[in-house]
Parts: C-alpha cells; sequence; structure tokens
C-alpha cells in the first residue's frame, strides 16, 4: 500500500515498491503563485538528498525543489512542459512532478506524515 | 532592516480584508499578490481596471520664486517650458551623469510643481532635493499622501461613477481636482490610467467607493512588476541605476535637446561626453525562446560564446503568453533581431534582441 510523507520544505513524497513520486504540497503552490515553467530532471540522474531536483518558475521567481531522500530519478512528469498550472491546480495528484527510486528507505523515517505536516504549516 | 523598521501602507486593513499576501520592499510591507494571483491580477488590469496602493512612493510639493531653477539643476529638464498641468518623466542625475532616480515631475503653476520618486529612493531623493534648495529660493515638501493607481481600460469610467472626472486630462498631465488632491493620467502599466494623491480619511472613501465596482480589483506588486515589464517600463534599482545613464538606458527622448544643449543640469558635462563617444552598452528588450522565464542577473553570450551583456529584469509575460526580459548588452548588438544567448543554470536559452515594448501603449494622448 502507498504511504505519504511530507518535509518541511513542503514537498510530498507517495511511496509504492520502493518508488517515490513527489511533488510539492498544496500549500507551496499557493505560496509561489501561477507557475510558468517547471524544469524536470533528466531520467537516470542520482541525487542525494538535499540536491535540487527541478526548479519551479513563477511569472516572479524561480525556486528549488530538493530532493527529499536519495535516490535516482525514474521519471518525470512530462505533462508539465505543456501545462505547468497544473502544479497549482492539482499539486498532490496530476501536478506530481518526478518519481525516483529510493537508495536508502530508512531516510523516509525522519520524514512527517500528513498529521505533522499539518501541525507544520500551522 | 529589522521588523520594527518595516513601514506599513495607511489602508493596510483594506488589503487584509481583501486577502493580500504581503511581502517586504524598499522597507515597506506591501500586498503582493491577492487571492485571484498574479496571472488574472495582470490580465484583469489590461482588460478592465487595476487599483494599485502605491504609497510607498514619495509625493515632493515644490514651491517658490526659484522652483523652475531648481528643478533645472537637479534634473535635466526646461520646467519653465512645461505648461501648467503638464507632466514629463525625468531624472535625479548625479555627476556622472547616473540616474539617482527616475521621476515624473508635473507643473502646478507658475512656481508650483509636483515631483513623484521611487519608494526605493525616497530617502536619498529627499536629502539630494534638500540639498540643493538650500541654493535656490525655493520650497521642498514632502507630502503625507496615500497615492493610488487605477490603470486599464475601464479607469476613467470607474473614476467618473465616484464622481471623479477625468475627461479632459491627457496623458502625462496632472492637476488637483480637490484641494490636497493630485492626479495625473499616468502609470506603470502601459494602460491608460490614473495616479492619484489624497489624504488617507478621503483615500478610504475613494477605495471603498471604487470597490462597489466590479470592473475594479486590487492589484498587487507582483502583477504591476509584470505589467510594466511588458510595457518596456525601467525599474529603478534593477534597470536603473546611479551606474547607469540615459543615454546607455536609451532614454534620451526624456532629455530635450535644448536643455543638454544649454547644459545647466548636474551630470550634463558627463552625459555629453557620453553622447560624443556613444554609450558602451544599451538597454534592450529580449525574448526568450521557448517557455522558460530568463532573470535579472542572468549573463548574455552572443552566438561565439563571448561575454555581451546581462539582463536586468526579467519574468513571464501573462498578456504576451511567453517569458519578457530587458537588460544591457554591447552596443553593436543592440540591434533588434539579433540573436543572444542567457545562461540560466547552465543552459543556454536562445533570446532575441526585441523592440520594447511587448505589449502596446493605450494612453489617452488626445
Amino acid at each position: 500500500m502507498a504511504k505519504t510523507y511530507f518535509t518541511e520544505d513542503h514537498e510530498w513524497l507517495r511511496v509504492e515498491g520502493g518508488v517515490a513520486t513527489v511533488g510539492i504540497t498544496d500549500y507551496a503552490q499557493e505560496q509561489l503563485g501561477d507557475l510558468v515553467f517547471v524544469e524536470l530532471p533528466e531520467i537516470g540522474r542520482k541525487l542525494a538528498k538535499g540536491d535540487t531536483a527541478v526548479v519551479v518558475e513563477s511569472v516572479k521567481a524561480a525556486s528549488d525543489v530538493y530532493a527529499p531522500v536519495d535516490g535516482e530519478i525514474t521519471e518525470a512528469n512530462a505533462t508539465l512542459s505543456a501545462d505547468p498550472s497544473l502544479v497549482n491546480s492539482a499539486a498532490t495528484g496530476d501536478g506530481w512532478l518526478w518519481k525516483m527510486k529510493l537508495a536508502n528507505e530508512s531516510q523516509l523515517d525522519s520524514l512527517m506524515d500528513e498529521a505533522a505536516y499539518k501541525a507544520h504549516i500551522g | 532592516m529589522t521588523d520594527e523598521d518595516t513601514r506599513h501602507l495607511p489602508l493596510e486593513d483594506f488589503h487584509q480584508v481583501a486577502g493580500a499576501r504581503f511581502g517586504a520592499f524598499a522597507g515597506w510591507s506591501m500586498p503582493l499578490t491577492y487571492p485571484p494571483g498574479v496571472m488574472k491580477e495582470h490580465l484583469h488590469t489590461r482588460e478592465h481596471a487595476g487599483l494599485f496602493d502605491i504609497s510607498h512612493m514619495k509625493l515632493f510639493a515644490l514651491s517658490g520664486p526659484a522652483a523652475t531653477a531648481l528643478l533645472n539643476r537637479a534634473c535635466p529638464l526646461d520646467a519653465g517650458a512645461l505648461e501648467i498641468s503638464q507632466s514629463k518623466y525625468t531624472f535625479f542625475l548625479n555627476e556622472a551623469a547616473g540616474i539617482i532616480d527616475d521621476l515624473i515631475v508635473t507643473r502646478l503653476g507658475d512656481d508650483r510643481f509636483m515631483v513623484v520618486a521611487n519608494a526605493g529612493n525616497a530617502v536619498e531623493d529627499e536629502k539630494h532635493l534638500l540639498t540643493l534648495a538650500a541654493d535656490f529660493d525655493a520650497r521642498v515638501e514632502p507630502l503625507d499622501r496615500v497615492f493610488l493607481a487605477i490603470q486599464g481600460p475601464d479607469a476613467w469610467a470607474a473614476l467618473a461613477r465616484t464622481g471623479v472626472e477625468t475627461g479632459s486630462l491627457l496623458f502625462m498631465h496632472g492637476t488637483e481636482p480637490r484641494q490636497t488632491w493630485f492626479m495625473s493620467r499616468s502609470g506603470y502599466t502601459g494602460e491608460d490610467g490614473f495616479e492619484i494623491g489624497l489624504p488617507e480619511a478621503d483615500a478610504r472613501d475613494l477605495v471603498a467607493r471604487l470597490l462597489e465596482d466590479e470592473r475594479v480589483q486590487w492589484i498587487g506588486l507582483a502583477a504591476r512588476d509584470s505589467l510594466r515589464l511588458e510595457a518596456g517600463l525601467c525599474l529603478h534599482g534593477q534597470d536603473l541605476t546611479p551606474e547607469i545613464d540615459p543615454a546607455s538606458a536609451g532614454l534620451m527622448w526624456a532629455i530635450p535637446k535644448e536643455v543638454r544643449a544649454a547644459g545647466h543640469f548636474i551630470g550634463a558635462d558627463a552625459l555629453r561626453s557620453i553622447l560624443e563617444r556613444g554609450p558602451v552598452q544599451k538597454r534592450v528588450g529580449l525574448k526568450p525562446d521557448g517557455r522558460q522565464p530568463v532573470r535579472a542577473g542572468a549573463a548574455l553570450i552572443d552566438a561565439d560564446g563571448h561575454p555581451a551583456g546581462h539582463v536586468t529584469s526579467g519574468g513571464f509575460g501573462p498578456s504576451t503568453g511567453h517569458p519578457v526580459a530587458m537588460g544591457y548588452v554591447n552596443t553593436a548588438l543592440a540591434k533588434p533581431g539579433t540573436k543572444l544567448f542567457a545562461d540560466v543554470r547552465g543552459t543556454k536559452i536562445p533570446v532575441d534582441v526585441t523592440p520594447l515594448p511587448f505589449t502596446p501603449h493605450r494612453y489617452r494622448k488626445g
């Protein structure tokens, strides 16, 4: 069964079978405002926790989205190239950013569940 | 700057009620966006009327027998040649002809003028003006006003509905429709519109009446920036700085030939020698290929990989539907159609030098 985790940097991860689908939270998309471009990662790129995986660009500014855990990119959400506003309208659904194969599943233990994340954003 | 130093708009409560998201700008807590978001706010302004609280900007009233002479010294301007109610875009220049600030000066009477200056430079501008004023029989009075902009094709009608008639006022003209009010037909969006300075109590009434009109919406600083960038208008601190002169900035249209020739203004000698040898770099419009925005600070290189200049403002143009930018490039590369590349996080994005503005100006000129 898939389990969902959250980070302090306002990302969510849905983990199933050692692969995490990663996106930004609704709170984050609201803070960023209307997105106009998403710079997607290359498939096969290996990331360490904290590396910039994706850059999301709003009308006003560019913001980094960091790898929440170590792993390797297996898929990027290509539909965002044509419609980056999906991240605004469906941040936790069709607006996902990338999928990654986890290198070290124990890193998930340090992430938040939904209740803890809700407390985090107040 | 600590939180206690942050200045708050007199109408902050209006913005809070409207659901604004606030951010710091030039020492002020300013509404950046409202719930519709920057994209919708931007488009609403071009289609109807956007209401902006720009009370962070500074109004100076200049008066006295030598007010004209003071302005002619402070700015590359023939203040005495302005008709009453005529406004002029001009600058404070330093001795090197660098732009201390860009301003709008309006003549209100034989020896009365209004100067509208940028928030970020208000303190420096005031000091500069007061220092210069010591040599002239002129009074410089910083005004305490709420300053509103209403911009867009429905701006005049929305104002008329509240009883503020704008009928005969043309673009770049200003008047005092009521005592202690100042209103000019001008703005920072490329649209027809007005900027109104007025006391807080009057502003509260006017804003409440304007917001009853569904054509009028609050617009935040984020859309103000995308609107002015599409309109090819400069932001001081980015596109203009004390290190940039009006010739490099492509703003010589603001300085009449006779004023240049007479050379009474501060920076005249430096500007003359810059014009004689030609500016090294020029401000240009830049249109990036594709959808990825190219932003302030990005380096520009030419087709051979040599440094060509840099971007000073950049973002996405909601009306154009593509990224828009401006910057400075070596004069030889300033011709529209020149192909350059912007370095965005290591990726070379093709950009075309392009004429400004990106969206046509729709001013009411007569």
